[in-house]
């Protein structure tokens, strides 16, 4: 009887053994047939090619250990031996894993994916995004109405007003931002007043530099910058913490007890910010201010006296008003956004973090557009 | 006592404590083969700290944790690694990845550790969902979708997904109607006898104490009393008398009053 050994059973990985006689073919195993060589059995077993017509019989030869992976591939291999006609038997076998198999209820085969042209897929591609953009702009217009009836609902009457948590969110979202806003403030009007001077000397018009720090900081960037580090820290705050909940169930539990979850989770957000981002941006354009005067003072031959003439005399109180009345604005926005986004999360921690993203994005983004829309509604109106 | 190469776990002086609370203080606890132990214990007693300790999520304050001989509490990464693979862990809440189908859950752990093609993966995972009883429609569900036995039972084939020895189970039952419960008891049960599975369970159901542990080990007193269910109805420990003679526990056993 001619003996061949396919595939070593040595240090324990499975092998297997193939004794051929006419008519017969026995598969001895050996070895540790153990989900940790599941790339040795399927080699193994994917070998096997019985002469046509023989009958099979798979037994356990010197076999150590065998587990429900690797007779959950010995099974598979019999099916496919049955498939190409032979009689496949498995011997002498003392695990309980074939019988377990076998009590197994079958699954249909996973449905092939299906092929669709790709005109097709453009087409539904497309007009997917396009249903789902007109649903976002229903939901965000839906939210915008519930969020302005729900603050003048809360405005009308005080006593629903949640003072501790308006001031918890203060403290939040505006104490602590104290640190970051005044820094990068002061440092971006250093940055602004050095590049400024740079280019104005060469007019001869040095001068003009604090022209140019003290309009551009107090009409646009102080405020703007500020909104910008606000919709990072805060806006995304809102969504990942509005979010958490809406996960825990923890706003089903508010509705369940009564309570409008707008007035407890959107509301004092959303005033918090508006009290907050005005005081931040005069903050901010205060350390603007500092920033610009040093550099003044220490690059361009400027006494401190002279600096703060020069900028009365650029800046008035007009500048300062135009640039701080887009603050409660953007604050509306941003808190607006990271609460809505906050309560569209659903289900998965991935999800979370889609929308704590679509909060800073988007909000940032509709910051800027705003401004861009104040900038010519002050242009018309000749301020 | 069982020989020592029947110990598949043994814990010997275990101490954790967080700053002044004392939780376990030279607990021992010893887990044969192939068996069901079933652990109970107050709340605060340290059952979790007890299985995160074995499980090696939390280094004990001291003692020792031994799997297969081997102590895990002092151990390097590689070698430890090993000996995780060899059990799989179901979490008191499923723990499912949120963001992937049951599917793709059961699949994380394989294609990371088994060198097989994609679609013999992908049915060796499918195996693995119709062994703890979930239908071809939870396939490729996400968790957000499925109701609580159904992650219950999806976090079992996830824990499954290795063929692990040693199977841990935090409160596998809290949260099921007593049907689940019951049909889930009866998996285990028939997983433990079919595959040969070690399996340790945090678990308050009595029914599953009763039912399919083989042993039970109580958390008192910070330690660990140890025994069959017939040993500890006749502990005169007072909590343990107050757990398996209280009206629950009598009607549990099916005994009139």
């Amino acid at each position: 009887m001619p003996m061949n050994r396919t595939h070593g059973g040595d240090e324990g990985r499975p092998g297997l053994r193939v004794q051929s006689a006419e008519g017969a073919f026995t598969v001895l195993l050996d070895g540790e047939w153990t989900v940790d060589h599941v790339a040795d059995m399927t080699a193994a077993l994917d070998g096997l090619s019985p002469p046509a017509g023989a009958d099979v019989s798979v037994r356990p030869g010197d076999l150590r250990r065998l587990d429900l992976t690797g007779a959950w591939l010995i099974e598979g291999t019999r099916e496919r031996l049955q498939a190409a006609g032979h009689d496949v038997r498995l011997d002498g076998f003392r695990t309980g894993h074939f019988r377990f198999l076998e009590t197994l209820p079958a699954f249909p085969p996973p449905a092939p994916p299906g092929k669709m042209p790709a005109w097709r897929r453009l087409f539904l591609t497309v007009g997917r995004a396009v249903v789902g953009d007109r649903r976002q702009v229903q939901a965000t217009l839906g939210y915008l109405g519930r969020l302005v009836v729900n603050l003048l609902g809360v405005l009308l009457r005080p006593r629903r007003l949640r003072i501790r948590d308006i001031s918890h969110h203060i403290y939040e979202t505006g104490i602590m931002a104290i640190p970051i806003v005044a820094l990068i403030a002061f440092l971006i009007s250093i940055v602004l007043a050095y590049q400024g001077a740079s280019q104005l000397a060469r007019f001869g018009a040095t001068v003009y530099t604090v022209d140019l720090v003290t309009i551009s900081l107090l009409r646009e960037m102080g405020v703007l910058l500020t909104a910008i580090m606000v919709a990072g820290r805060s806006g995304s705050a809102f969504a990942a913490q509005i979010g958490f909940m809406k996960i825990n169930e923890e706003v089903d539990a508010l509705r369940t007890m009564g309570f409008e979850p707008y007035e407890i989770l959107v509301v004092p957000r959303v005033i918090a910010l508006v009290i907050v981002l005005p005081l931040l941006t005069v903050l901010a354009n205060l350390m603007g201010l500092v920033g610009a005067a040093l550099l003044s003072v220490l690059t361009l031959d400027m006494t401190l006296q002279q600096f703060y003439l020069r900028a009365v005399d650029a800046a008035g109180l007009n500048t300062f008003l135009v640039g701080l009345i887009k603050a409660p604005v953007f604050a509306f926005i941003i808190g607006f956004i990271g609460t809505m986004r906050g309560l569209q999360v659903s289900g998965s921690a991935e999800s979370v973090g889609r929308q704590t993203t679509n909060a800073v994005v988007q909000s940032i983004f509709m910051v800027i557009v705003a401004d861009a829309v104040f900038s010519i509604l002050f242009s018309w109106l000749g301020f | 006592m069982a020989a020592t190469d029947d110990i598949v776990i043994r814990i010997r002086g275990l101490v954790n404590r967080f700053g002044r609370q004392v939780v376990h203080d030279g607990l021992d606890l010893d887990v044969r083969r192939g068996e069901i132990l079933g652990v109970v214990g107050g709340s605060g007693t340290g059952k979790s700290v007890m299985l995160r300790c074995i499980i090696g999520l939390r280094r004990p304050t001291a003692g020792t944790v031994e799997i297969h001989g081997e102590d895990i509490t002092h151990m390097d990464r590689q070698r430890f690694l090993a000996i995780q693979k060899r059990w799989g862990v179901l979490f008191q809440s499923g723990a499912l990845f949120s963001s992937l189908s049951v599917l793709d859950n059961i699949l994380l752990p394989m294609s990371e550790y088994l060198d097989l093609s994609p679609s013999r993966l992908t049915d060796l995972a499918r195996l693995k969902i119709r062994m703890v009883g979930l239908g071809p429609e939870a396939v490729d569900r996400y968790p957000s979708a499925l109701s609580g036995g159904m992650i219950k039972r999806a976090a079992l084939a996830r824990a499954l997904a290795l063929d692990p020895s040693l199977l841990f189970l935090d409160e596998p039952t809290a949260g099921l109607d007593p049907i689940a419960a019951n049909a889930f008891d009866e998996l285990l049960a028939y997983l433990r006898d079919s595959l040969g599975l070690t399996v340790v369970m945090i678990t308050h159901d009595l029914d599953t104490l009763f039912n399919i542990c083989d042993r039970i080990a109580v958390l008192v007193d910070r330690k660990v009393q140890v025994g069959t269910l017939q040993a500890m109805l006749a502990n005169p420990h007072p909590w343990i008398r107050r757990y398996f003679h209280g009206a629950r526990s009598r009607a549990a056993r099916g005994e009139a009053d």
